[in-house]
């Protein structure tokens, strides 16, 4: 995996690129990405994938032109054509997975292949989704993964609350990562999807970890309504971050979309 | 200098173990904590206090606004302003202020507040916080990330609302309006004094120079405390080669508490100040600072938010807060000191006198009030020499004000007629 930039309208984009095969863009949650991902690897054991960072997160340069959700999904739209790639498939996990369910909507003759991991985009007054914003760094384990230790352990690697230094960059990173998920996310994650998941016509594959305490697997059942012909490959003993959790199994049922 | 008395309206029942049961004072409080009719004698009392303190000398009385909050009960201080508009004479109506970011239209503030200006007879003082990120975020759901843009729109269309004498379309990102036209205006011309409550953001400090508003830190941990941020204010005014470095251009708020002696003030005010640092400062600190509330300049500048200090008021002490100059307590004497300690230091003029703390009873809170009012305030007016003149951060008022509830007992016929 190469961290690499290409210039978009708005901003110059930061974005991983590896492996060979057919042209997939992944685009990552409200946690972001790093390269060593093992999810990421076996992507690229298969794809020729292209993961850009939306701005403001890793080392990316912030976009305070990107406010609303449009804005956000031509964005993406943009970061596509900058890389010249020919009707991809994208894949998004969680607020990606919404990112891409909004771009397979507003331009559904130009994505043939929808991969959704846990996406957010929806909301259902019975099943609240927890406010990710006002979460405490030691709680998300807890709504992340199905096995909360290891999860745990992931998490806080590195971790050092009473280091000013590492708190303060810990702060900035929050504000320019969290912040930007914000605004599509904030303070409820849906931004009126449900009324356009009928104009997908991708053929589309939803994966979602059986015991995701962020997103319920109810919200599969929703989006699987919403969407023409969609396919639902629910993952035993995943949480949230299924693609840490059962990687394998991710990656066999994106597999699914040929 | 001036002294505004100020209330925060904390709910005053909330239980011992307020801070081991409940999850947090602010956003999500225990809605079983409160009782309306118990709250109809404390915001009267809380009213009352207020008027008293307006017949004291005071130059100002104040009032804030706070959303889902047990130690602010004043959603709307223009409530608050209105009420006490009525039923005050000479004191400057200090609303600190509305969070202009929330309301919609904010033309409803230039509205409100200009109404309050006339009320009143040109003593309101207006102020215009970002507001806190649990009041803006958590309670008022706006976007962390966009609320200091969506702010600067609103403070432009208010005051362009205020200034302007002609109708006029206004495009804003956030708010659309075709015919801003407002109708009242305000008594004071062009606009009423504005102070600009801040954290510390260097964008905010150049915001108030820019327009000449006052800056006011409104903290809860003190003048000892302050100093870095005032100074960076301080520097800032320099660094910019500004006319003049006037106290008035500054504001702060500190908690204070007369008695007797020292030692009666312990005595009398201690369980109201714990009761404030640890129950009312209870707060969780997940909505202390939503991710994309403050700018990475403010975060990289080390001004953390207030409601998240790295120990908490868990364990807090009497001794501690006294030393640590979250409250200055004590005889008339002690205060004066400390009081001129912390003008001199901080460089500011203008003090919000946190005089009502906690679940304080009203004898208490009126004696600490005229204690401060006869024998402290007096010897702190003239701190300032220098500056004595300058009028730009406080409200005007007109000399011909009327007497409010002044019918005529029985009406004049011969008047009737005559007005035909």
């Amino acid at each position: 995996m190469q961290l690499k930039t290409v210039h978009t309208p708005h901003v110059p984009v930061r974005y991983f690129e590896g492996g060979t095969g057919a042209p997939l863009l992944f685009l990552h949650g409200a946690g972001g990405l790093v390269a060593g991902d093992p999810f990421f690897a076996k992507l690229a054991g298969k794809y020729h994938v292209y993961a850009p960072l939306l701005p403001g997160y890793g080392d990316s340069e912030e976009c305070h032109e990107l406010r609303d959700m449009l804005d956000f999904t031509l964005h993406n739209w943009d970061v596509v054509d900058a890389l010249a790639l020919k009707k991809p498939i994208i894949v998004g996990h969680s607020m990606g997975g919404m990112i891409a369910a909004e771009m397979a909507a507003i331009a559904p003759h130009d994505v043939d292949r929808l991969g959704l991991i846990a996406p957010a985009g929806l909301w259902l007054d019975n099943h609240p989704i927890p406010d990710l914003f006002a979460t405490m760094p030691y709680d998300f384990p807890k709504l992340l993964f199905h096995n909360v230790e290891a999860g745990a352990a992931l998490f806080t690697a590195g971790v050092a609350f009473d280091d000013p230094e590492w708190l303060k960059s810990f702060l900035v990173s929050n504000a320019r990562q969290l912040g930007m998920a914000g605004k599509i996310l904030f303070p409820i994650p849906e931004r009126g999807l449900s009324a356009r998941l009928y104009r997908i016509r991708a053929k589309t594959i939803l994966v979602w970890g059986d015991s995701d305490k962020l997103i319920s697997p109810i919200y599969a059942e929703a989006f699987k309504k919403g969407i023409k012909g969609a396919e639902l490959v629910a993952i035993p003993e995943a949480g949230h971050m299924v693609t840490i959790e059962k990687p394998d199994q991710v990656m066999a049922a994106l597999g699914r979309l040929g | 200098m001036k002294f505004t008395w100020f209330n925060l309206m904390p709910w005053p029942y909330l239980p011992d173990d307020f801070r081991e049961k409940n999850h947090s004072v602010w956003v999500d409080i225990d809605q079983n904590l409160f009782d309306p009719v118990k709250s109809h004698e404390v915001y009267n009392t809380y009213l009352d206090l207020m008027e008293y303190a307006g017949t004291l000398g005071f130059d100002g009385i104040g009032c804030n606004e706070h959303h889902q909050n047990g130690y602010g009960l004043m959603p709307s201080p223009n409530l608050i302003a209105a009420a006490l508009a009525r039923r005050t004479k000479d004191v400057a109506i200090v609303v600190l202020g509305n969070s202009i970011a929330l309301y919609n239209p904010p033309v409803r503030v230039a509205e409100e507040f200009a109404m309050l200006d006339c009320i009143s007879g040109g003593r309101l003082v207006a102020g215009f916080p970002v507001g806190t990120s649990m009041d803006t975020n958590f309670c008022y759901g706006q976007i962390p990330a966009l609320t200091r843009e969506k702010y600067q729109e609103a403070h432009d269309l208010i005051m362009r609302a205020w200034h302007e004498r002609e109708p006029f379309a206004f495009n804003g990102r956030y708010t659309k309006l075709r015919h801003v036209n407002i109708w009242p205006r305000p008594i004071q011309q062009p606009n009423p004094p504005i102070h600009i409550p801040g954290g510390g953001s260097v964008e905010t400090y150049d915001f108030c120079l820019d327009n000449t508003y006052s800056y006011s830190y409104l903290s809860f941990s003190g003048y000892i405390r302050a100093k870095a941020l005032m100074s960076g204010y301080w520097e800032r005014v320099a660094q910019r080669n500004t006319a003049d470095h006037s106290p008035y251009r500054a504001g702060f708020a500190q908690t204070i508490l007369v008695a007797d002696t020292d030692a009666e003030a312990e005595r009398l005010y201690k369980e109201h100040v714990l009761y404030f640092y640890n129950r009312c400062l209870h707060v969780y600190p997940g909505f202390a600072d939503a991710p994309g509330y403050r700018t990475i300049k403010t975060i990289q500048s080390g001004a953390l938010s207030q409601y998240a200090p790295p120990k908490g008021y868990a364990d807090v002490t009497w001794a501690e807060l006294n030393e640590g100059g979250h409250v200055i307590a004590g005889s008339p004497e002690t205060v004066r000191q400390k009081m001129e300690e912390l003008a001199k230091s901080l460089h500011v003029g203008n003090i919000f006198c946190l005089m009502h703390v906690g679940n304080m009873p009203k004898e208490k809170c009126m004696y600490s009030t005229q204690l401060f009012a006869e024998k402290v305030m007096p010897k702190l007016r003239n701190v300032f020499p220098d500056y004595a003149d300058d009028d730009r951060f406080w409200c005007k008022p007109i000399a011909k004000r009327v007497t409010p509830g002044n019918l005529p007992a029985e009406r004049d016929l011969a008047a009737l007629n005559a007005s035909h």
